[in-house]
């Protein structure tokens, strides 16, 4: 009997909770919501606040504003490059980190937490305070020094992350058939690390497009997407904002669905 | 030999590139920061290093408001994200069944959106015209003067809202790693769903309120986007200050020295927490 009303309570708690869930998620769905919509609000002036009718005019009209057009590429050319850069050089220590226990372990390790459990305002006005002392101008490249020294480390908890199932033997199987060490590397080993490599230079390039405050700081009078768009608060937001906000929601949701897909198909 | 030298110098050669960028561009740019932090003088005349310490006690005693602000943000804003996360993982964690991952991809929808541009919605969302207040308005509930924006709550939550997540991953993956059978041992010692809960899921689940509370924290306390986009003069932050003197003001010592004590006060935490769970959990946490 006490068992019953017990498991009848607890129907009703995950019901509760349920709800309560769903509540959460809607929540936190309501800001993209609202940015998709009025990408499509037929609005007049410059200021986008009341809803007056669906219209495709701002997707057409997508690239009338120069500076923001500018502002984007930057945004996708840094994310292409610092992705580049992070992905070589944040696949190398996570490899390392996973494949060997060498002297060098432990600071290497300390440096990583460090870098991604510290604030990013410390990051940028550390970054910010070298360039000022070393008389560097702020602009496009330093935006790019700024953005891979977050993401070296992402990638080598992601790549290191993968290694747990990463067996050694294979590497000396190839050697004893023959293989030298590139031909090993290239055939045997890159194919293992590749999955961990692509979620780290995912997680890369979305933390890149994304960064506001380390780019901020570093940026000079150099604007990327975040950067304007923050510019623009106190004017108004145009709805071509929106849209961008919207292309790049939409690519990034379905890199991310078929990335996860493609795993799947692979295990 | 040749063969032997090679696989040791290999974990050498493979952390080195990385690990130079992160001693030029994260490492050395923290002392030199220090070294900026004391100095004297001015954009036209340039700065002198002159060990002026005062530097630090005059930035206090001007800012120890927006300081304490800060704190207190965080402190609000990181208890508000444990009450909400938590019941939340645990319903996806033991009520998920196969649709887990598509909860937890909800949840991490709204960092497909820009950062920025979810914070500007929320000021669209909260402003006084805004689609929220206009319908509340109209239906009589609340007062036509009645504002959110420029306001403590309003800054608060686009603090939470933002961080969420990042309070939500961890509890749910330290739920996720109990083991059921735990818990059916309890329900068999006659244990009731409450002392399961206070004496076997709460304790377990722990270590990953802490490392929420970590990965929460720190960007709250440090933030100054949505004190900008959603707060008014009376909200200012520390993030705020710092972002103003070097950017606007380029008072680079200052600004410097303000900055440091910030991750002071923050690095005291960060260190408290690495000694007392180890390193390992926020890395695997960061690595999703």
């Amino acid at each position: 009997m006490s068992t019953g009303t017990n498991a009848a309570a607890g129907r009703v708690g995950g019901r509760v909770m349920q709800v309560y869930t769903w509540l959460i998620i809607l929540w936190l769905m309501l800001p993209i919501f609202v940015i998709i919509a009025f990408g499509f609000n037929n609005t007049k002036g410059k200021f986008n606040y009341t809803w007056q009718g669906f219209t495709l005019h701002w997707y057409r009209h997508l690239f009338d504003i120069p500076d923001l057009t500018n502002a984007l590429i930057n945004s996708l050319t840094i994310a292409a490059i610092v992705t580049v850069i992070s992905g070589i050089l944040g696949t190398g220590m996570g490899f390392a980190l996973g494949r060997w226990k060498f002297r060098g372990t432990v600071i290497t390790e300390l440096t990583l937490f460090a870098n991604i459990a510290a604030p990013e305002i410390t990051l940028a006005t550390a970054l910010l305070s070298l360039f000022i002392t070393a008389n560097v101008a702020r602009g496009y490249w330093t935006i790019v020094i700024a953005q891979v020294m977050f993401d070296i480390a992402y990638v080598a908890v992601t790549v290191r992350a993968r290694m747990a199932g990463y067996d050694v033997h294979l590497e000396e199987a190839a050697r004893d058939l023959g293989a030298g060490p590139l031909t090993t590397f290239r055939l045997v080993t890159l194919p293992l690390l590749l999955p961990g490599i692509v979620a780290g230079c995912l997680l890369a390039f979305a933390l890149s497009i994304d960064d506001f405050v380390i780019t901020q700081f570093n940026a000079g009078q150099t604007l990327t997407f975040p950067l304007w768009v923050f510019g623009a608060t106190r004017l108004g937001v145009p709805p071509q904002v929106n849209v961008m906000g919207t292309l790049i929601f939409v690519g990034g949701v379905l890199i991310a669905i078929s990335s996860v897909l493609l795993s799947r198909r692979r295990t | 030999m040749i063969r032997r030298l090679r696989s040791a110098s290999g974990p050498y050669l493979a952390v080195l590139p990385g690990g130079l960028w992160l001693a030029i561009f994260f490492v050395l740019p923290l002392f030199v920061m220090v070294s900026l932090s004391v100095q004297t003088g001015n954009l036209i005349t340039g700065f002198q290093q002159t060990f002026h310490f005062a530097n630090y006690s005059n930035m206090l005693s001007q800012y120890h408001e927006q300081l304490l602000r800060s704190l207190w943000y965080g402190v609000i804003a990181t208890v508000l994200c444990v009450l909400l996360a938590y019941p939340m993982a645990y319903w996806i964690a033991f009520f998920g069944g196969r649709n887990k991952s598509t909860y937890l991809f909800l949840v991490l929808l709204p960092f497909f959106v820009t950062f920025v541009l979810r914070t500007v919605a929320w000021q669209f969302l909260l402003g006084d015209q805004g689609l929220v207040l206009d319908w509340l308005k109209r239906a009589g509930i609340v007062s036509q003067d009645f504002h959110v924006l420029a306001t403590a709550t309003a800054v608060i939550a686009g603090l939470v809202y933002n961080y969420l997540p990042f309070m939500l991953l961890p509890i749910y993956v330290a739920l996720e790693r109990i083991d059921p059978s735990l818990l059916e041992a309890a329900g068999d010692l006659y244990a009731t769903r409450r002392q399961t809960f206070l004496r076997i899921v709460f304790p377990l689940t722990i270590p990953g309120i802490f490392a929420g509370v970590l990965l929460t924290f720190v960007p709250v306390v440090s933030d100054y986007v949505n004190a900008s986009i959603l707060g008014g003069t009376g909200q200012t932050m520390i993030g705020n200050i710092i972002q103003t003197l070097y950017l606007t003001n380029s008072d680079y010592p200052n600004a410097s020295a303000l900055s440091i004590v910030l991750m002071g006060i923050l690095m005291i935490g960060i260190f408290v927490y690495a000694r007392a769970l180890g390193t390992r959990d926020l890395l695997d946490a960061a690595a999703g």
